[in-house]
């Protein structure tokens, strides 16, 4: 790969490069959902792609979430691979019926008689008073069911390819995106390729302890991250970049150096991809290599909309840095106040959604 | 004799013993216990399937429900293979993981059966409009119980169908209980018929014990979506003779009257369509049909199950 064809893209511009190339490379490959086809595009994401491969590929569709998922099935049952968007995932609730029942199922319950080439992208809102019914995460409800891939990349260039990855596989998949991702640049290979499943992405390596971040979080850890090097911690962030199947082992040799574990995740903690993890490694490295851990998430409530209470509800940068130190340094240590810092994409995020 | 084996009404006759005979073995063993799945059985209602899927080649597709043995039949499905399914052996069409409720054979167009209501409706419509997007001069048809109606699945689906103008055909086997729940005390307004012309799709209602004029409708019904006219719409009245689940009878149950029951059993369709045919004719048919089904069973029987291996296969496609 040539980083001459590196170009910087956005989040939203890579995922609909991807959409875009793999539309012109296979013609079974469509795209439908609410809205796919308006001015605004999915955030520019199919943004006139019936215009350039015709109103058939690319097409709205009636708001009837459970018929339209069971539609995407039948038609991927019979060879063809359509692209489903739902710009929150909130309505992928009404769903899950023909997730869990039909799609996940199929292969199994036919003894591979029939496979589902479908994808599901599911976008989790978050700011400008999104509220509680705009900005849940439910990824963990995927994760538990097998016959599933769950894909959660954080970076442009992981997006282009999980995406490319998810149309060319025989299998449904849940593309779990962060809106608050979607402006966030990055380096993106003009080419096309594939991200593998199982294989997590070290942002940055460190010895003091492990920062596993699920999506939009993995950002902030990052950024957590520089705030922890003015305590002397040095954190080791990991991106799954996809859940299901989720590279436990990459996060467990992580642990088995640092001794130390946090899971931050871009969601609830109850019976979450965060508890996953955690119970994941607990197994692997048992009494092997005692290690500490703690879990952050969303607040164990629904999303309050008013500026001043969300950003208690979510995990910030300080946030996360202070929960580290006190996961390094113990109980016992002085206590340390992390400097504040911009998220930009957060702090500049405009509405309406 | 080839001739007169070739009319509407002999096929009919053949497709509705065979479904009527395997039931009846699978009443027959499964006091046995090989039969380790809950099976909901056909006897009573083999007409619709039998006669709508006369006028289907292979390359059409058909979605059914969890009472789907007769689809799977009438469809042409692999009868062996049905049994072995059912013993839940290695030859059986899903390899003995779908049991009863989850036949299939792609190979004739029988794309599967969902045991949970109304959940196989839209994948039907979606296969309809890869059909269409893919310029086949195939069609679908979707086979479900008047209890479908119900869910909102049913409506969202008949909305979008109509919207593309999708080349499925609709059937509904009302055969007026939902479990024990009868159709007066779920169904609202005027009916199906005016909830799927309300849609824009035409529909027809059948009375049940006319098995040739159904056959005729479906007929009908066929030649207008294969023409490309859109989705059609068929309310084919019907009657389960046997519990929802189960081998058994329910009269215990006391939830439909005796009588009720009874008419259905004196006037049964089955029997409608033998005496249709000259008598030697009918025997043919009824012995040929026999060999298979006891072919079906022996093959069953002989199957192995599958090895513990198996449990992680086709999680996944690749």
């Amino acid at each position: 790969m040539s980083s001459q064809a590196e170009r910087m893209l956005t989040y939203g511009e890579a995922v609909f490069e991807a959409t875009r190339s793999e539309m012109a490379r296979d013609p079974k490959v469509f795209v439908m959902g609410q809205g796919v086809d308006d001015a605004r595009g999915m955030f520019g994401t199919t943004l006139n792609l019936h215009k350039e491969f015709g109103a058939e590929r690319s097409f709205d569709v009636p708001l009837a979430e459970d018929a339209m998922t069971g539609v995407g099935i039948g038609a991927a049952l019979m060879g063809m691979r359509p692209i489903q968007v739902h710009q929150r995932m909130d309505f992928v609730l009404l769903c899950m019926n023909q997730i869990v029942n039909m799609a996940s199922k199929m292969s199994y319950m036919f003894s591979g008689a029939h496979k589902v080439p479908l994808v599901i992208r599911a976008i989790i809102g978050r700011s400008w008073g999104q509220g509680a019914q705009h900005s849940q995460a439910f990824h963990s409800y995927f994760m538990h069911v097998p016959g599933l891939r769950v894909v959660a990349p954080t970076t442009p260039h992981d997006a282009k390819g999980c995406l490319i990855t998810a149309i060319r596989d025989d299998n449904p998949v849940v593309m779990i995106e962060h809106r608050m991702l979607h402006n966030v640049k990055g380096m993106v290979p003009a080419e096309s390729y594939e991200i593998p499943y199982g294989k997590a992405r070290t942002l940055s390596p460190g010895k003091d302890l492990t920062i596993v971040g699920i999506s939009h979080m993995a950002l902030e850890c990052v950024r957590a991250k520089h705030l922890l090097e003015l305590a002397q911690i040095d954190a080791e962030v990991i991106d799954p970049v996809t859940l299901s199947p989720l590279d436990i082992d990459s996060i467990v040799r992580s642990v088995e150096r640092t001794g130390r574990l946090l899971v931050v995740d871009t969601g609830w903690l109850n019976c979450g991809a965060s508890s996953e993890i955690l119970s994941e490694t607990f197994e692997r490295l048992g009494q092997r290599r005692p290690f500490v851990a703690k879990r952050m998430g969303y607040l164990p409530t629904p999303c309050p909309t008013t500026r001043i209470l969300e950003n208690l509800y979510y995990p910030s940068p300080q946030s996360i840095a202070e929960t580290a130190y006190r996961l390094v340094r113990g109980a016992d240590a002085p206590e340390w106040r992390a400097g504040a810092v911009d998220s930009q994409e957060v702090a500049e995020f405009r509405g309406p959604f | 004799m080839e001739e007169r084996i070739n009319t509407p009404a002999a096929r009919l006759y053949r497709s509705m013993y065979l479904i009527r005979r395997i039931e009846e073995e699978i009443i027959r063993l499964y006091p046995t216990d090989k039969i380790k799945s809950p099976v909901h059985l056909s006897i009573g209602q083999e007409a619709v399937s039998a006669a709508v899927c006369d006028h289907l080649g292979r390359d059409d597709y058909v979605f059914g429900t969890y009472r789907g043995h007769a689809l799977y039949l009438a469809k042409g499905g692999d009868v062996p293979r049905m049994m072995a399914e059912l013993y839940g052996k290695v030859d059986g069409c899903a390899r003995g993981k779908a049991g009863s409720m989850h036949l299939v054979d792609p190979a004739v167009g029988m794309m599967g059966t969902s045991a949970v209501v109304a959940t196989g409706i839209s994948n039907a419509v979606g296969a309809a409009l890869a059909l269409k997007m893919q310029k086949s001069k195939s069609i679908v048809v979707c086979f479900f119980g008047e209890g479908a109606a119900d869910e909102g699945a049913w409506h969202e689906s008949m909305n979008f169908a109509s919207l593309r103008k999708l080349p499925i055909l609709f059937v509904c086997e009302n055969n007026f209980y939902a479990i024990y729940s009868h159709v007066r005390d779920r169904l609202a307004g005027p009916g199906l018929l005016a909830r799927s012309e309300a849609y824009g799709i035409p529909a027809e209602h059948i009375e049940d014990h006319e098995p040739m004029k159904l056959h005729e409708r479906a007929g009908a019904a066929v030649a207008a979506v294969r023409r490309g006219d859109g989705p059609r719409f068929l309310e084919c009245m019907t009657y389960r003779w046997r519990d929802h689940v189960g081998p058994g009878e329910d009269r215990a149950h006391k939830y439909r009257p005796d009588a009720e029951l009874n008419a259905k059993i004196e006037n049964d369709n089955l029997k409608i369509v033998g005496d249709m045919l000259p008598a030697e004719l009918r025997k043919s048919i009824e012995a040929a049909e026999e060999r298979r089904v006891a072919d079906a069973i022996v093959f069953a029987e002989s199957s192995a199950f599958p090895e513990d291996r198996e449990v992680y296969d086709h999680v996944f496609t690749g």
